[in-house]
């Protein structure tokens, strides 16, 4: 991680975010809504917009705030405004996205446990410069969206054979995609496809093999 | 009377089993995969998780009916309830160091976790959506406490198994793990039904 007084460009943050620190595929962090709300890619890219959201908030904010921090209490105080941003986020969607809200609003309450917020939040923002902080959530909250989808999408589409609610594939479905089961498998596929493609192009040595929190 | 009971007992089970919070609820994932790769850590986190879980549901429940509802402030239930698990967590933190270095020496790593874990947090919060009273609420917490330790203890110890495993190169560690969690969903979904509540 470099030093506040280093120019970081916000393209390497947002992209930093997407690929080479996913919080799903490569930190193998927050990873409960990854399963419960990919059932269909609308619940999936609406909580991603939810942690998108919080995520850009609660980095500008802490951004915005390192120097009044005191930073023997600093965890308590990052709890409070990821709660805050959570609940702001809570109310919208139980306003606006009613019939989504029933399936997927106590994992937008969740969202306030989550580790991949607080450590983006502790990590980057409360030493960076706020624009850079904000471009930092940008980035990682995207990642967390594009994830989400990509999971949502091979479920949805293997589950129930229709993509956003409209039919692609009149086979039979595969019912086991949309139960817990299949959420399960996805992701375990999907991440050892990403680490087979890193091993053999990259040379890489495959994440997720230490896991975290 | 014995029909309270049934209720209690049923929620339990549901909470337990029917309804696990890790297979069919997909919550407290991160420490689900964290904790499970040897049975001697699954244990004891299991053991921390339950108790801290009962007294986190418990407490949540008084300070939801005893001060939120009266001063009308449910709207901020997320901010009280993780500052409540939060102060609980360190609290007892610091006195289990005070009072039993012994114990705080085994499950005092898995404390400091605790707060991550998502299901603390859920807990409080169906406990207050679903209006359930302060048994229910505390046979749900239960409930949860040892539907989470069984789907520890059961990984932990399937792991333990896998380490010795020949497993293709790119599904070595999480893809293996989370595919092996995939079966146990599907075993348990065999469950769903037993109690409708």
């Amino acid at each position: 991680m470099e030093l506040p007084e280093e120019k970081i460009s916000y393209l390497q943050l947002i992209k930093n975010g997407i690929f080479k620190e996913n919080t799903i595929f490569r930190l193998v962090i927050s990873l409960c809504p990854s399963i419960a709300v990919t059932n269909s890619i609308r619940n999936g890219f609406l909580l991603g917009v939810a942690v998108l959201f919080v995520q850009t908030m609660v980095n500008t904010t802490v951004g915005l705030l390192r120097h009044f921090i005191h930073p023997r209490i600093r965890i308590p105080i990052f709890m409070l405004i990821i709660s805050g941003w959570v609940s702001v986020v809570d109310m919208l969607m139980a306003a606006y996205a009613r019939e989504a809200y029933k399936e997927i609003g106590l994992y937008i309450q969740i969202i306030v446990a989550f580790a991949s917020i607080l450590a983006r939040a502790e990590m980057f923002a409360s030493k960076h410069r706020v624009d850079y902080s904000f471009f930092d959530g940008l980035g990682s909250g995207l990642g967390f969206l594009i994830a989400l989808v990509i999971i949502s999408f091979f479920r949805e589409l293997l589950g129930r054979g229709t993509l956003l609610g409209y039919p692609i594939v009149h086979a039979k479905p595969l019912l086991i995609m949309v139960m817990p089961t299949g959420g399960f498998l996805v992701v375990g596929l999907l991440m050892g496809f990403f680490n087979w493609i890193d091993i053999r192009f990259y040379g890489g040595k495959g994440a997720g093999g230490a896991g975290g929190h | 009377m014995s029909s309270e009971f049934t209720k209690l007992f049923e929620l339990f089970i549901a909470a337990s089993i029917i309804n696990n919070f890790v297979f069919t609820r997909f919550l407290g994932l991160c420490i689900f995969f964290g904790v499970s790769k040897k049975m001697e850590t699954a244990v004891g986190m299991s053991i921390t998780f339950t108790s801290v879980m009962v007294i986190a549901a418990a407490l949540s429940w008084l300070a939801f009916h005893y001060v939120m509802v009266p001063l009308e402030v449910t709207f901020l239930k997320i901010v009280i309830f993780i500052g409540i698990v939060a102060a609980f967590v360190q609290a007892s933190d610091t006195i289990m160091r005070k009072v039993s270095p012994g114990l705080y020496y085994k499950l005092g790593v898995y404390l400091a976790l605790i707060s991550t874990n998502c299901i603390i947090i859920a807990v409080p919060l169906i406990n207050a959506g679903e209006n359930y009273n302060f048994l229910e609420s505390l046979s749900f917490g239960l409930g949860s406490g040892i539907g989470f330790a069984i789907a520890l203890v059961l990984m932990a110890s399937i792991r333990e198994k896998l380490e010795l495993a020949d497993v293709p190169r790119p599904f070595r560690g999480m893809p293996i793990a989370w595919i092996t969690t995939a079966l146990i969903a599907l075993a348990f979904t065999g469950f769903s039904g037993i109690i409708t509540l």
